[in-house]
């Protein structure tokens, strides 16, 4: 690649096949309240 | 859907289904738009050595080798087909895995702008009974299915006027947590004027998180977060917060501000929190008011907003770079380990898997409802009676709003906030439009810090 540069980021489609489990933080039970955002959550499958 | 954006001089192209993120040159970030456009490879090549004149052929074949080999690898100008997850966790069983529990609808403070009106949301003044905390605990374990990771913020109003009900509520779940194979995760949201040693000592050993209201400089955290006599908050409860965070170590806290059209410079308050008063996990949220509050936000406070996001990014990278960084939660994004699809497109939980409990045991979809008699869901003695209710915010995601379909953000935001949805459209199904331009523009400051921070990693890497 000589133009663009591509950041490691998670594969979406693979994470449709192992994700899912609903283990994580519900989206707004943290600093916001009055918004909401997923971007910021972790992911709680170690395995997936 | 592609994403393209210039900002802190990186060319930044998001392709928004596989959530990949590309740095460019100029030459692909053109190219790029071509093709996005509908060119085919060739019309877009004509149009590039037009727009690059000092471009060779070389660098035109490259770029287009570099878009070909990114979109064979599903990287670049993929296909959206998450439809049919967006229902996924939702569709099943309902489970119920947070809840808000409103111990006190009463505060010590009488912030005029405070969206819960002092804590009493519109009704009446009430403490949270333990019997009625401790029938909550078990509603969400019976209701809770196989899910064993378990939250419970306690909200109000102001939670430390019903301090003993916390503290009774918390034993009560660990000693039943167990049994249940759960895990019980508690937070404490806090206006810090009844912090104490023992509250400190509490919530440092039992909650996963705390969350403090403070809004930054003293004039401005002063002007809403005042007592019943109308006397400012800051020089009582700074000092508190402090001695909290100190005690607390590395466990995880907020500092959590709002700002409104009166401080439309909040980045201001974001660094008094850090540079004078030492705080570094810091949260800053647009108030949520009427549009005819004076102290609500307006169209014209937008640029500025805009910029002011862009001004922290940017401070927040020469922090790093410094060694002493901070952290603003709308810019904590995890690229590789964040959330998976299901949880990008179902949408923020509302009303299916996250709820409020009232002082009474009543249940709302969540805190924003309160209050609300056509939200009133059911009470935690006698469980859920509006299952349409239910069902209306499990089809709340992101493919079931029109206006989302265009958004790039979409993937970031989960289809947005149904509350406040509800009071700028009348549908909990609407769009606050406001909201999400604030959203996406905090989503590219985001973005472009991750792409700075893996230029600075790769620089530090080459000069090992």
């Amino acid at each position: 690649m000589k133009h663009i540069i591509t950041l490691n980021t998670r594969d979406m489609k693979r994470s449709e096949e192992k994700g899912g489990c609903g283990e994580c933080q519900t989206s707004c039970q943290s600093a916001c309240k009055t918004s909401c955002g997923i971007a910021n959550q972790q992911c709680e499958n170690k395995n997936a | 859907m592609i994403h393209q954006y210039k900002l802190n001089g990186y060319n930044i192209v998001l392709d928004v289904y596989s959530a990949s993120v590309h740095v460019t040159d100029d030459l692909a970030y053109d190219a790029i738009h071509l093709i996005d456009e509908g060119k085919s490879v060739e019309e877009a090549k004509k149009e590039l050595a037009k727009m690059h004149q000092d471009a060779t052929e070389e660098d035109l074949d490259d770029t287009f080798s570099d878009i070909q080999e990114l979109t064979d690898s599903g990287k670049l100008f993929t296909k959206d087909i998450y439809e049919k997850a967006a229902g996924y966790l939702k569709k099943q069983t309902t489970v119920v895995k947070a809840l808000c529990l409103l111990v006190a609808h009463t505060c010590n403070l009488n912030c005029s702008y405070c969206f819960a009106s002092q804590g009493k949301f519109k009704g009446d003044e009430g403490l949270m009974t333990f019997e009625t905390a401790k029938r909550a605990i078990d509603f969400l374990v019976e209701n809770s299915g196989n899910r064993r990771n378990l939250e419970v913020d306690f909200f109000g109003g102001e939670p430390l006027v019903n301090f003993d009900v916390c503290k009774k509520t918390v034993e009560y779940a660990r000693s039943i947590e167990k049994q249940h194979n759960k895990n019980f995760r508690f937070t404490l949201t806090t206006n810090g004027v009844n912090v104490t040693d023992e509250v400190i000592e509490w919530a440092n050993k039992e909650c996963y998180n705390v969350v403090l209201s403070l809004d930054g400089r003293k004039e401005v955290n002063d002007r809403f977060r005042v007592n019943r006599a109308g006397q400012g908050s800051y020089d009582r409860i700074v000092p508190n917060f402090q001695k909290f965070v100190e005690a607390r170590g590395d466990k995880n806290y907020y500092m959590r501000g709002t700002f409104s059209h009166f401080n439309t410079d909040f980045t201001k308050d974001i660094f008094h929190m850090a540079d004078d008063l030492g705080f570094t996990e810091l949260s800053m949220e647009p108030v949520v008011t009427e549009p005819s509050s004076p102290s609500a936000l307006t169209e014209e406070d937008l640029p500025v907003l805009y910029e002011q996001y862009e001004i922290l990014a940017k401070d927040m990278l020469r922090r790093e770079k410094d060694g002493k960084p901070i952290t603003f939660y709308h810019y904590m994004i995890d690229l590789e380990h964040g959330p998976c699809v299901y949880k990008r497109v179902s949408g923020c939980g509302s009303g299916t898997e996250y709820m409020a409990v009232t002082a009474w045991g009543d249940l709302y979809p969540c805190h924003q409802f309160v209050n609300d008699p056509e939200y009133k869901l059911g009470n935690v003695f006698d469980g859920v009676d509006r299952h349409d209710l239910v069902d209306t915010f499990k089809e709340c995601n992101v493919y079931s709003r029109p206006e989302c379909k265009e958004c790039w953000a979409r993937m970031y935001c989960a289809g947005g906030c149904s509350a406040n949805a509800l009071h700028a459209t009348g549908d909990i199904k609407g769009v606050y439009e406001y909201g999400c331009k604030l959203f996406r523009k905090r989503m590219e400051c985001a973005l472009m810090m991750k792409v700075a921070e893996a230029e600075m990693a790769q620089e530090q890497e080459n000069e090992a």
